[in-house]
Order: C-alpha cells, then sequence, then structure tokens
C-alpha cells in the first residue's frame, strides 16, 4: 500500500465519522444551536474544549516552534495552559450562572448599555475572524500537503464537511464531532511521540523520555543537545530566551489573559448543566489539553536531536564540527529530506560548493565559533529548515511505518477543522442572538432565529473561506493579534462585571477602548497600519520594541492593565450602576439556581 | 441575610488570591524570573527551571483548578448557595 493511499483512507474514515455525527446531532431549538442544550457533562465538554483550543498551529506549528526557541516556546506552553485557570475561577462558573447564550449578552446585561455590548461585539469579531482566517489557511496547507490536493482545492472540501455539521447542527454537532475530533488528533500525535522517545532513550514516555539519558550512553538527553547545539553556534537550548526576562513574563502573560477571554473558548462552558460542572469542566480541558501539550516540548527537543545528528554526522561520532567528515554528505541524504525538499519547507543550498551539508548559526554572537567556521571554509548556513518540519516529517525522521504518517495527516485536519468550526459558533451567534436579535429585530420567533442563526453559519463559513483563499497579506501576524485584543478588551470587562459591583457603562467601555487602541496602535506601529506593508511607524515610537524592549506579540496585558486603570478612573467620576445590576450581580456569585440556559431577555 | 453573602464572597475572594498567587508564583516565579538560578539543580535529565517551564507548571495548573472546584463546591454547601442536585438544575427564577 502505497504512502498516498494510506493517507487517503485514514482521512476518509475520519471524514466519515465527522459526517455521520452530522446526521445524528441535528439542532432542533435555539438552545441545541447555541448551546447544545446545556447538557454537555463536563469531561465531555472538556474533551470538546480541548479540540476546540488546539488549532493547526497547535498540533502542527508549536513542537517546530519550541524545538526553535528552547526554553523561551514555554512561554505557548505555560500561556495556552495557564489561561484556563483564569478562566476556571474568574469566568467560566459565573457566566454560566448568569445563563445566557452568548459572552456580549452578559455585556449587554451587566453594563445595560447596547453601546458597551456593540463595542464587546466588535472586539468578539475581530479576534474571531483574524484568528479564522489562521485557521483555513491550515486547513488549506494540511489538505495540501496530505492529500496532494491545491490550497484551493482543500479550502473547499474542509469548507464543505464543516457545514454539514456547523449549519445543521449547531454548537450540538460541533460538540460531539470536537470529541471525534480531539481523539483523532491526540491519537495522532502522541503515537509517533512515543516511538521516537522510545528510539532515542528507551523510555516510550515522552514526558518522561524528555529528562532521560540517551539510549546506551551515560548523558542526558538535554544536557547532550545543549553540547551539540552550542557546538554549532546556537544558543543553549535549555535557557535561550526570547528577548529580555520581562518580555518573556508579559509574553506569557498575554498569552494566558487571551486565552482566558477568547470568546469561542468561554462558549463551551456555556453547554454544561450548572455552575459546579462548568468549575470541573474547565480541568478535564486542561487535562486533554495536557496530553498534547506535555508531549510537544519532548517532540520538539528529540526531533531537534535527530535533526542535527542526521545533518551532522560528526557529533555523534565525536570528531569536532569543524572537521570536514563531520558534516553529511549532500548526495548522501535520507529520503525525507528529499520529499520535503519538494514542498519548499526544506532548503539545501551548497555555498561553499563542498558537497556538505553545513548546518549552523551563522548569526552567532560567539566571535570565536565563527573565526572558526570561516577557517573550515564555511561560507553561511546552507540548510533552511521550517519549523513545521518537525510534527510533518517527524514520524519519517524517526523512520515509522506508513500508517503513522497517513495518522498525523487525519489529526493535522482534524485540529484544523475543530477549531474553525468553534470560531465560526461564536461569529455566527454574534450575528443572528446579539446583532440580529440583541438589536435590529428583537420580536423575531424562536423557529425564524434557529432559521437565522443557520444562515448566519451558513454566510460565516462562506466568508471565512473566502479568507482562506485570498488570505490578506497579513495573514501570518493575526494569530498573535487575536490574543492581544482578547486580553486588552475582552477579559478585562468579564471580570469587572462579576468582581466590580460598582463598575459602571461608562467605566468598562472606556476601560475596553483604551486597551484596545493602546494594544493596536503598538501592534501598527510594528506591522503596519491594519497590516498593510509600508505604513509601520516605529521611528514615531522610538524604534522596534522600544517600549521596555517589549515586542508586539507581549503587548496585551500591558493593554489589558490600561484598561483596567482607565475603567477605575472614569468610575470614579460617574454614577453608580443602577439598583437592580448590584443584584444582578449578587446572583450571578451565587451558585445556587443556575437554570438550564435561555436566551430570552 | 447580607452579612452571609458578604462572608461568602470574601471567602470566595481569599481562595482566589491563594490560588492566583500560587498559579503566579510557579508559572512567573519558578519558571521564568528564578530559572536561572533553578537550572543548577538537576531532576534526572532534566534542569528544574526548564523542567517548571516545559512540564510542571502544566501539571500544577490542572491541579490548582481540581483543587479550586473541590474547595469551592465545599464553601458553597458551607454558606448554603450550593446548587440543589449537580444532576438536576433548579428552575427557581430570581
Amino acid at each position: 500500500m502505497s504512502l498516498q493511499v494510506a493517507t487517503y483512507i485514514a482521512v476518509g474514515l475520519s471524514f466519515l465519522l465527522y459526517l455521520g455525527i452530522a446526521v445524528w446531532s441535528r439542532a432542533k431549538s435555539t438552545s441545541d444551536f447555541y448551546v447544545a442544550g446545556a447538557s454537555v457533562g463536563p469531561v465531555v465538554n472538556g474533551m470538546a474544549t480541548a479540540a476546540d483550543w488546539m488549532s493547526a498551529a497547535s498540533f502542527i506549528s508549536m513542537a517546530g516552534m519550541i524545538s526553535n526557541m528552547g526554553y523561551g516556546g514555554s512561554v505557548f506552553l505555560m500561556g495556552w495552559t495557564g489561561g484556563f485557570v483564569l478562566l476556571a475561577m474568574l469566568l467560566a462558573p459565573y457566566l454560566r450562572k448568569f445563563g445566557k447564550f452568548t459572552v456580549s449578552q452578559f455585556i449587554r446585561d451587566r453594563f445595560y448599555s447596547k453601546t458597551a455590548a456593540a463595542v464587546a461585539v466588535l472586539c468578539l469579531l475581530v479576534a474571531s475572524i483574524t484568528y479564522i482566517i489562521g485557521q483555513m489557511t491550515g486547513v488549506g496547507v494540511a489538505f495540501s500537503r496530505f492529500l496532494g490536493v491545491s490550497n484551493d482545492v482543500g479550502i473547499y472540501i474542509g469548507m464543505a464537511i464543516v457545514f454539514a455539521y456547523a449549519v445543521f447542527g449547531g454548537m450540538k454537532g460541533i460538540t460531539y464531532t470536537q470529541v471525534a475530533q480531539y481523539c483523532v488528533m491526540t491519537f495522532a500525535y502522541v503515537i509517533p511521540a512515543i516511538f521516537i522517545a522510545f528510539y532515542l532513550t528507551g523510555n516510550p514516555i515522552p514526558q518522561l523520555g524528555l529528562g532521560a539519558n540517551l539510549r546506551g550512553e551515560n548523558i542526558a538527553l538535554l544536557t547532550r543537545l545543549d553540547q551539540v547545539v552550542t557546538d554549532l553556534g546556537f544558543k543553549e537550548y535549555t535557557t535561550a530566551l526570547p528577548g529580555s526576562m520581562l518580555n518573556m513574563v508579559l509574553f506569557t502573560l498575554t498569552l494566558m489573559i487571551g486565552t482566558a477571554g477568547l470568546p469561542h473558548v468561554i462558549m463551551r462552558f456555556f453547554t454544561v448543566p450548572n455552575v459546579a460542572a462548568a468549575r470541573r469542566s474547565a480541568g478535564w480541558t486542561l487535562v486533554f489539553i495536557a496530553v498534547l501539550y506535555t508531549t510537544a516540548p519532548a517532540v520538539g527537543a528529540m526531533a531537534k536531536y535527530n535533526l542535527h545528528k542526521t545533518v551532522t554526522p560528526g557529533i555523534e561520532q565525536n570528531i569536532g564540527v569543524f572537521e570536514p567528515e563531520a558534516s553529511l554528505v549532500g548526495e548522501e541524504r535520507p529520503d525525507w529530506m528529499k520529499r520535503w525538499e519538494k514542498t519548499g519547507l526544506l532548503h539545501w543550498e551548497d555555498k561553499n560548493n563542498d558537497g556538505r551539508i553545513q548546518y549552523y548559526n551563522d548569526a552567532s554572537s560567539d566571535e570565536e565559533f565563527l573565526a572558526n567556521a570561516q577557517a573550515a571554509g564555511w561560507q553561511g548556513n546552507e540548510l533552511s529548515v521550517n519549523a513545521d518540519i518537525i510534527v510533518l516529517a517527524n514520524p519519517e525522521i524517526a523512520l515509522l511505518p506508513f500508517w503513522v504518517i497517513a495518522l498525523v495527516a487525519a489529526g493535522g485536519i482534524a485540529a484544523a477543522l475543530s477549531t474553525a468550526a468553534g470560531l465560526l459558533m461564536a461569529i455566527s451567534s454574534a450575528i443572528s442572538h446579539d446583532l440580529i436579535k440583541g438589536i435590529f429585530a428583537p420580536k423575531i420567533s424562536e423557529k425564524s432565529e434557529l432559521l437565522t442563526g443557520k444562515i448566519s453559519m451558513a454566510v460565516s463559513i462562506i466568508v471565512a473561506g473566502w479568507l482562506g483563499l485570498n488570505p490578506p497579506g497579513f495573514a501570518a501576524g493575526t494569530v498573535a493579534l487575536a490574543f492581544g485584543i482578547a486580553a486588552s478588551s475582552l477579559f478585562p470587562a468579564l471580570m469587572m462585571g462579576v468582581f466590580f459591583v460598582k463598575m459602571n457603562k461608562e467605566g468598562v467601555i472606556a476601560g475596553m477602548l483604551a486597551g484596545l487602541s493602546v494594544t493596536l496602535f503598538y501592534v501598527f506601529a510594528h506591522k503596519g497600519l491594519f497590516f498593510i506593508q509600508g505604513t509601520q511607524y516605529t521611528h514615531l515610537i522610538g524604534g522596534p520594541n522600544s517600549f521596555f524592549g517589549i515586542t508586539p506579540e507581549a503587548i496585551g496585558a500591558v493593554g489589558a492593565m490600561v484598561n483596567f486603570a482607565v475603567a477605575f478612573i472614569v468610575k470614579r467620576f460617574t454614577k453608580n450602576p443602577p439598583e437592580h445590576i448590584q443584584a444582578l450581580v449578587e446572583s450571578v456569585r451565587s451558585p445556587r439556581g443556575a437554570k438550564a440556559v435561555k436566551g430570552a431577555h | 441575610m447580607a452579612k452571609k453573602k458578604r462572608s461568602y464572597w470574601s471567602t470566595t475572594l481569599r481562595l482566589l488570591g491563594i490560588i492566583l498567587a500560587i498559579w503566579a508564583g510557579v508559572s512567573l516565579g519558578l519558571s521564568i524570573i528564578l530559572a536561572p538560578l533553578l537550572n543548577h539543580i538537576m531532576m534526572g535529565g532534566y534542569p528544574l527551571g526548564f523542567w517548571f517551564a516545559q512540564q510542571g507548571s502544566i501539571y500544577l495548573f490542572i491541579i490548582l483548578i481540581f483543587v479550586y472546584a473541590k474547595l469551592m463546591g465545599r464553601i458553597d454547601r458551607k454558606f448554603d448557595v450550593h446548587e440543589e442536585s449537580e444532576k438536576k438544575p433548579s428552575r427557581n427564577r430570581r
């Protein structure tokens, strides 16, 4: 059986499963459509939330980013998991008690203001749409790499599958497909990791293998990896920092706060039956996410070691890296390298024409290393490696059978589809419930609202597909922006709504706008106004990263602090919220009487 | 009644404060700020600071959420604001 056939079978079977679920779980009421009837158990919801959360980027790119960044990659590991602690304690149980369909509906009722709700819907739509562009391109990439179809065809197939279960099943269809998708993607991620951990260290559990000695040697994997990368002029793997320590702290915080404020994740907690279930469900979510997230650093480090060992065999034979025979002869490179070179993710250019591959850090800050490299006749790094290779080619690097590679294909596609569906749910419910029912046509019947919801979903899928087919030039930087927006606008507003009885509408609107402006101002300074190339204005703010050396990805935490500060200042000079709002906050705080989620006002 | 509500809320806030302090202390403290110091200690093949950043903090987050859910349930019952039944949520309206 060829690799191509195996891949088609694995992906085809997973699609059949999703479609079967679509037929079984059609939505019959608005409650089914928006919150899956609020009858999803905490463990099942945890699994669905984990799939919702882990995107194509988590599945395909994260291990590669950790591999490249070493210790610095921890910002993603801690940021994208630590946020669930905030969500579990500060938002999920209270918003579940509030018992409505959408996130902006809480803002609207709690801050007794359509303006506040409109600002929240705007932030929600911008955050979700920037996020979904990345997912749709991820769907295209996953299909084209694994199935050999073009990017465009991949996006059309992906749209058709999501259409089948999201339009007819709403949140109910999405929930149960996400459970299936979680199983597919985790299986696909962990199996190759077990093989590679066993092969390198003799310990099949990746989390333990990462801390073990190399097989048959008396040295720890990480210690050896540190030696290897420093020999080749890179920063030490276990200590490499992304920028300053302050930047790393703020970057981590931004991802944490952003995670807790992303509407498509918060919404999932409206599907559980009561407050106690919402609390526990966040814990289960994190258990399921941790299976993949604690495996990722092992995959990253082990694949990096394997790659260096392959390209610079001298490090294993204990000959100095500068000896000519330490580098791999280009013609003898393994087949998987040749295969991935065709995709452009791997590229070898024999700069010094010695027929061998020199893979090292030619921008090293170590003068002595660079002098030695030059003396050895090296004329620059000859191998460029895209971060995605680490997961995509991992089974091949470790010489695993075809069916494992086919499984990774099905897993990557599952990861992209599950997140896309969750985001589409957030977008379409904001349109049909918050805008159409909430603002333009409050009188529509339940039946017409259900139809409106389905139509908004269909339109959202088409728009998302179109954005995936014609990604705006800024697509790469957008996911980071989504976290910045969620952290600086939505999270503080929701949290103040629960924890500060006296917070009023003036304060929260001013806070959201201020937090958002600060974040956008700093991000646009680095990436261009609305990401249009050539409109960067870092010179106006005193050069790149001028604010205490903070990178634009890490600014969301600062935006959140500005949001809180402005909200409290404005509150001091404006009226207290009315009595009935203070009573509403009291009731949200007390778990008793959590009722089935109802959308009606 | 109002007094009981206030003391329920202040007990809740105390619990949240303690858990968030541990949360920040491990993820931002041990894993980032103190990592260079902790890296001198080896845990198996792991430098300790690196382990906290890439493994330990994630395990701790899970424990924190379940501990929170458990203790919060206890506080709810103590102040008699817990949900009547896990399986069948009450239909009472405010």
